[in-house]
């Protein structure tokens, strides 16, 4: 059995986040993962607060573990949707792409166990002195929105920075990624593209196809030039935006007005031309469609055996 | 001389030379985003003797820094 502080401050069996994936992380997805032992995210995205209100209060019929929400604090809609979370008494709020600064005294009132994803120093600092419960170290092996770091070094650098918990994020896909995270000084860590092929994910059965026939040569990164690259399984459409990427003819705003509605058309609608799908370079590594409760036992399964074994080179 | 800290900050950062920085040079033009402005204000923190810096998007200049750093200072 494997128990670090994280299940106590979370009130969690196993010390594993799910990735709060926009157009895709519902309630579905949350509720399964916490009645399976971990903590389930509801990913606002883009959506209005309305909408994610009504995702909140599902998570709570469907389960009476602790679930969170992730706030994208690049969405217009953030700070009614960080309203609506500290209203709705969410146990957990996961911050990303942005300062979560503004928010946090409102979310410490709430009692909402605060814990931004960071990709620098700086931001972990800032998290710590904010009153942060944790955070995420996540890095740019992940899906969706990723930083210049890598998870290797990342871990490390935000352990080492902040005397806060952290969670390891980006390329985590089973038992060798969770115990490879507690020797980079992790105590726990937040999965994504794995979760993406669990029964009860609500994306596009498209969707998990592409995850699961992705190789290793499939991940790409788009959207560079605005400053906010995602990372994506290769398709036409991927392969048309890095033409856009160096094309000088191309401004900065039309090259954004081709990337708007391109997930939704991926998670919702299934489109392989047009769809933007989101998705982390472990992705080639997920090979088995698997109920969340199944994927979290066997990662963890996993990871005991790998850390008994641990001392086997020390002579 | 808070402009002095400043200055020799923001020239480190983008290894320019601080003597061409003045009050009008604004962050955007020398390429610092906002996860350098966070790097650049706990660094100005630190230089200041600990006074506490939160940044806000109306922070578009070095004047408008080493205003608002005054502000806090007084």
């Amino acid at each position: 059995m494997i128990k670090t502080p994280i299940c106590d401050i979370f009130g969690i069996e196993y010390p594993i986040f799910q990735g709060g994936m926009a157009w895709i992380a519902d309630a579905s997805l949350a509720s399964a993962v916490s009645n399976a032992g971990g903590l389930g995210i509801i990913a606002a995205g883009n959506a209005p607060a309305d909408v994610v209100r009504t995702q909140i209060q599902e998570a709570k019929k469907l389960t009476d573990k602790p679930f969170g929400v992730n706030v994208m604090l690049m969405s217009p809609f953030a700070d009614e949707v960080a309203k609506v979370v500290a209203e709705e008494k969410v146990a957990v709020v996961t911050t990303g792409a942005g300062n979560p600064s503004k928010y946090m005294p409102m979310w410490n009132e709430s009692g909402a166990k605060v814990v931004p994803v960071v990709a620098s120093i700086a931001l972990a600092k800032l998290a710590e002195r904010l009153g942060a419960a944790a955070v995420i170290a996540e890095g740019g092996e992940s899906g969706g929105h990723v930083g210049e770091l890598s998870t290797m070094p990342l871990v490390p650098i935000i352990k080492d920075s902040v005397s806060l918990p952290v969670l390891a994020a980006g390329g985590i896909v089973d038992g060798r990624g969770i115990a490879a995270s507690f020797m980079l000084g992790a105590v726990g860590v937040q999965m994504g593209t794995r979760f993406l092929v669990a029964h009860e994910c609500t994306v596009h059965p498209n969707y998990k196809k592409k995850v699961l026939e992705a190789k290793d040569i499939d991940s790409v990164r788009t959207g560079m030039r605005l400053g906010h690259p995602v990372r994506s399984i290769k398709t036409p459409y991927s392969r048309m935006m890095l033409k856009a990427e160096f094309d000088p003819n191309i401004t900065n705003e039309q090259f954004d007005k081709m990337g708007q509605g391109s997930l939704r058309k991926a998670a919702v609608e299934g489109d392989e031309k047009d769809g933007c799908f989101l998705a982390g370079q472990c992705a080639a590594l997920v090979k088995k469609e698997q109920s969340a409760k199944e994927i979290i036992e066997e990662i963890f399964a996993e990871a005991e055996e790998i850390l008994k074994g641990a001392d086997k080179w020390v002579k | 001389m808070v402009f002095d800290k400043v200055a020799a900050i923001l020239a480190e950062y983008v290894d320019a030379d601080a003597s061409t920085i003045t009050n009008e040079t604004s962050f955007e033009e020398l390429g610092i985003d906002s996860l350098d402005m966070l790097d650049m204000a706990m660094a100005l923190e630190e230089e200041l003797g600990g006074v506490e810096l939160e940044l806000s998007e109306d922070i578009k200049t070095v004047g408008d820094l080493v205003s608002y750093a005054e502000s806090k200072m007084a």
